[in-house]
């Protein structure tokens, strides 16, 4: 398969690789996919609580080379967005920048669903009303 | 702290890049087997069928060294070697022919999960054909029970086909017991042996052997060129024609030959007769070195398939926690394949490796290198450091990696399926 350049380059140089303290309160994680397809996940992202506004975002991903770029992609698009604003990021944007094939859109999706997973856990922790639900992989440590 | 994929391993002299380590899916031709074809592309186009000249005759006495030289390394006589133009077809010449002989007979074949799907889809045409169709398990270590087998086999059975060597695990099944509850029971036994024949030593009679399948361009020899081995005597097999015409190859495969591949499939047979002992110590030490040196630096690795019955060119791991296809996007100097999803075209997993009753986890995880006469020493040190570094480099970023390490069970996680 020929990847795009712009996931070539997520991929080779992946940006905002990382861990947040998940026990934070400013922190919010969202763990989505799962090993057996192959796809899993975690973006997090600590928000500034006065302004809502992310002032870091995280991710690490296991899957294949869109599916890293898609994530990579995402925390920096969603740095220094307010959480609402975060949230109207589309996984039809992600395929157009990213240039993915159509056996790669549910990496897009996937990283939509990331981004959303984890502002809800971040609205869950502080109180704030969801606006739409979203199912988060519960880790049973 | 950034991260950063892009390897910066350094290609050892006498090493070029890209390096080709996928033997299994194909192998480059031997330049003694080109040298071998040349005249028959040019000076000696004759067909092997034209009786009454020269270049007829030339062409149909250099068939027939090819067929016994064919036949020599498989322990045949070269009367019971029939030219097709690969495995697949070899594989359905087989299990059609004889099916449509014996159907008087019964309908019954058994296969197992693990074979490759020229045998499988061929099985699933015939069951849409009225027959019947059993498929063995495999147990964790790829080979069947032959429990199973002999459970299996009832009075409308006329044909067991299990393969020699796995085309992606490399494990080799136990041929020769297979062949002897065949024998016993009076049903007819077919190999698959693409992945076998010129590696490991296949008797036809010692392996109570009935029909074989081989083919050329994994052994070194051409594309488009296979055969099919038919026993003639104790028992005499019959198959039914699949394609007519002219009556070619006994009138079991009617079609002008392809002299040149012919010619070229001997040699590629010659040749690995003569070299199979020194090859097959020189690949299994390539191998061996290769799996210790990624074994001694990873950790959560294994070999899938049994190690003991195994090609001496195989190694089939997994690196758990790092996903095929993005390995081989970080290896792309390296010619490997992977059991990967998003390598295939289904986006499953290798079926080979679930029947081993692997998670799909790690079945996404698996890389298969192939090793083959023409790899060196040297290019095994720079896959196995190459391979080290991608790995360590994506479980950095790998959210699997990190929760294991954290001692979190993975599968107490209600991860969800997408």
């Amino acid at each position: 398969m020929a990847y795009s350049d712009k996931v070539v380059d997520h991929y080779n140089n992946p940006r905002n690789v990382g861990t947040l303290d998940k026990s934070s309160a400013e922190v919010g994680t969202g763990l989505v996919g799962a090993p057996e397809c192959g796809d899993v996940m975690r973006l997090q992202i600590r928000v500034n609580p006065e302004t809502q506004v992310i002032e870091e975002a995280k991710f690490k991903t296991f899957g294949c080379g869109s599916a890293i770029a898609s994530s990579s992609l995402a925390t920096e698009w969603i740095k220094g967005r307010k959480i609402e604003d975060a949230l109207e990021i589309k996984n039809t944007d992600i395929v157009k920048e990213l240039s993915l094939p159509p056996v790669k859109i549910h990496c897009s999706v996937l990283a939509e669903d990331a981004i959303r997973a984890a502002i809800g856990d971040w609205k869950k922790k502080n109180g704030v009303a969801e606006t739409a639900p979203v199912a988060v992989a519960t880790a049973a440590n | 702290m950034s991260t950063t994929v892009t390897s910066q391993i350094e290609v050892p002299a006498g090493v070029s890049l890209p390096i080709y380590m996928d033997n299994h899916a194909t192998s480059p031709l031997d330049p003694r087997v080109l040298e071998a074809m040349m005249p028959f592309f040019t000076s000696k186009f004759g067909n092997a069928a034209s009786r009454n000249h020269s270049f007829g005759w030339e062409a149909e006495q250099a068939v027939e060294i090819a067929r016994q030289q064919i036949a020599k390394l498989i322990g045949a006589t070269s009367k019971e070697i029939i030219f097709t133009s690969g495995a697949t077809e070899s594989d359905n010449l087989a299990l059609k022919g004889i099916a449509e002989m014996y159907r008087e007979r019964g309908n019954h074949i058994i296969t197992q999960v693990t074979e490759h799907k020229a045998i499988l889809d061929t099985c699933k045409r015939l069951e849409k054909n009225g027959y019947r169709v059993t498929y063995l398990p495999v147990k964790a270590d790829g080979l069947i029970d032959l429990d199973d087998l002999k459970r299996a086999i009832d009075e409308k059975t006329i044909l067991v086909s299990i393969m020699a060597a796995n085309n992606e695990i490399g494990v080799l099944q136990p041929i020769r017991e297979i062949g002897k509850i065949c024998r016993e029971k009076g049903v007819l036994f077919h190999t698959d042996a693409v992945q076998s024949v010129g590696k490991v030593p296949v008797d036809v009679n010692a392996d109570f052997i009935d029909v074989l399948s081989l083919s050329g361009h994994k052994i070194y020899g051409p594309k488009g060129v296979g055969a099919l081995y038919v026993r003639r005597r104790n028992p005499r097999v019959q198959i039914a024609a699949q394609i007519d015409g002219g009556g070619h190859e006994r009138g079991m495969r009617s079609g002008t030959l392809n002299v040149p591949g012919i010619v070229g499939l001997g040699k590629a047979c010659e040749i690995a007769q003569t070299e199979m002992d020194s090859e097959a110590a020189y690949l299994r030490n390539l191998r061996d070195r290769l799996k210790a040196r990624l074994e001694s630096a990873l950790d959560y690795v294994h070999v899938n398939g049994s190690w003991e019955h195994r090609l001496p060119g195989n190694l089939n791991m997994s690196f758990v926690y790092v996903e095929g296809e993005s390995l081989l996007m970080g290896i792309n100097d390296i010619a490997v394949s992977s059991g990967s999803a998003c390598t295939s075209a289904t986006l499953e997993p290798s079926y080979v490796l679930k029947a081993l009753g692997l998670g799909d986890d790690v079945a996404h995880s698996s890389i298969r290198f192939g090793l083959g006469r023409f790899n060196t020493e040297a290019e095994v040190d720079y896959v196995a450091d190459k391979v080290i570094d991608i790995v360590l480099k994506l479980r950095e970023l790998s959210p699997l990696y990190e929760m294991v390490k954290e001692g979190i069970d993975l599968t107490k996680i209600e991860w969800q399926a997408h």
